[in-house]
């Protein structure tokens, strides 16, 4: 039943988004514009500091991260979607699960064409170790979606929901989004300094376990009217 | 409590008189001097934060599950008084940090976790005051993430080498030392407490008072 209901919650969310793209285009194109604005902050010369690419890198999932689920749950607010989804007699952490899984979904598919650009702009060897750079993105990505979800569904019935997100979630994400820089930091250092990546990610997978359980564990009580 | 409010009072009023001329007698650190002794203020005011964190913490999760209104009340002086203690811990670090490091502010993870931590609670406030109706869950899951940060940030100094000293530095001090530093960390402990108490009685008169408004709008 569990598994199900949160199967059925991201069949749907991933179902709408596929047949408008309204979501994924803006979150995109969102991330490339912050890219440039850093670009234009950190080049001089035509060079780019070293590690910078990792701080831009992350700082657009950051910000686009932030965009999209406001504009995902959004959605759910205008045709009060979300209640309905509330009223169904299934358990609560499960549609939390669905959601983040759709969340997780469209920024995995972002980091999909946005870290190859990174790379490709700034002359960045993201791709020496993969492995390491895929559990660094998914340990800052989960963690960043644990959190922002749960925000994102709470402040549907809330007022100044838009000014709000941003005030809750950074301050208690940025520890993932450090992990996430340091850690891919380490990943562009010549040579690559493989124990301190597998440091960050262990930080990270640790902030995960933290924020999907507080997440699991309040989502409920939440989410009651 | 409302008895003891009176007492308790004055106790603190007289151990923060007292606490300057204990500090005053106790020994010079060897190599940073009189700058060090800001150190009986700046290490208490962090306790006394982690205090009124744990209260706001512990506050926020029996809201939420059981939605009685004085935890709420609990959860809301706690997280202004941790406000309160962590400007004032704040403030102490880089006046210290000037002299002994040369610099105002470093990046290392203490103090970067520390402001962070300052930033949820200032968070917890804002969506408070500006939320609208339903904030206090809101707030009160603020306040939960806020409390699973704190112990990070209190074990980041032993998990990282910083510029800032570790947890060792407290149970290894010199009894000269550790004598005022016990004693000032108790007073602020307990005016932590106090003001705590009073923030609670506080919202405990307004919640009266909208009760009376409540029932003579009945009336009329």
């Amino acid at each position: 039943m569990f598994f199900r209901t949160a199967w059925l919650v991201l069949r749907k969310d991933v179902a709408i988004e596929v047949k408008s793209l309204e979501v994924l285009t803006t979150t995109l194109f969102f991330a490339i514009a912050c890219v440039l604005i850093f670009a234009f902050a950190f080049v001089k010369n035509g060079q780019a500091p070293e590690d910078a690419a990792a701080g831009i890198l992350w700082i657009a999932i950051a910000f686009s991260g932030t965009l999209a689920l406001g504009r995902t749950f959004e959605r759910e607010r205008y045709a009060e979607t979300l209640r309905a989804l509330l009223l169904a007699p299934a358990p609560r952490p499960a549609l939390y699960v669905g959601k983040l899984l759709g969340m997780l979904a469209l920024l995995a598919s972002a980091e999909l064409l946005l870290v190859p650009l990174i790379a490709f702009l700034f002359q960045a060897a993201l791709f020496s170790r993969p492995l390491l750079l895929v559990g660094i993105l998914a340990g800052g990505t989960i963690g960043f979606c644990a959190v922002g979800t749960l925000f994102a569904a709470m402040l549907v019935r809330a007022r100044s929901r838009d000014v709000l997100l941003p005030i809750l979630l950074y301050p208690i994400t940025i520890p993932v989004i450090i992990g996430g820089v340091r850690g891919t930091a380490a990943l562009l250092a010549s040579p690559v300094d493989e124990p301190s990546a597998i440091m960050w990610i262990g930080i990270l997978a640790a902030f995960d376990v933290v924020f999907v359980t507080l997440s699991l564990w309040t989502f409920e009580p939440l989410m009651t009217e | 409590m409302r008895k003891a409010f009176g007492p308790l009072l004055l106790v603190v009023a007289i151990m923060f008189v007292v606490a300057p001329f204990l500090i005053a007698n106790a020994p010079y650190e060897s190599t940073m001097g009189l700058i060090q002794k800001i150190f009986y203020y700046h290490v208490p005011s962090w306790f006394a934060m982690y205090l009124a964190i744990a209260v706001c913490g512990g506050a926020s999760a029996v809201y939420l599950f059981k939605g009685t209104p004085i935890a709420d009340a609990y959860a809301t002086a706690g997280a202004e008084v941790a406000v309160v203690f962590g400007l004032c811990g704040l403030v102490t670090g880089p006046l210290w940090g000037r002299v002994a490091w040369g610099v105002w502010w470093q990046w290392d993870v203490r103090l970067t976790t520390a402001l962070l931590l300052e930033l949820i609670f200032i968070a917890y406030l804002m969506v408070r005051k500006f939320g609208g109706p339903g904030a206090e869950k809101l707030a009160a899951a603020t306040a939960l993430f806020g409390t699973a940060t704190a112990p990070f940030v209190y074990k980041s100094v032993d998990i990282w080498r910083t510029v800032h000293p570790n947890t060792n530095v407290i149970p290894t001090l010199k009894p000269s030392m550790g004598g005022p530093f016990a004693f000032s960390s108790l007073a602020f402990l307990l005016l932590c407490t106090l003001l705590l108490t009073a923030r609670v009685h506080l919202a405990k008169r307004q919640m009266t008072v909208d009760e009376m408004y409540l029932a003579y709008e009945d009336q009329s």
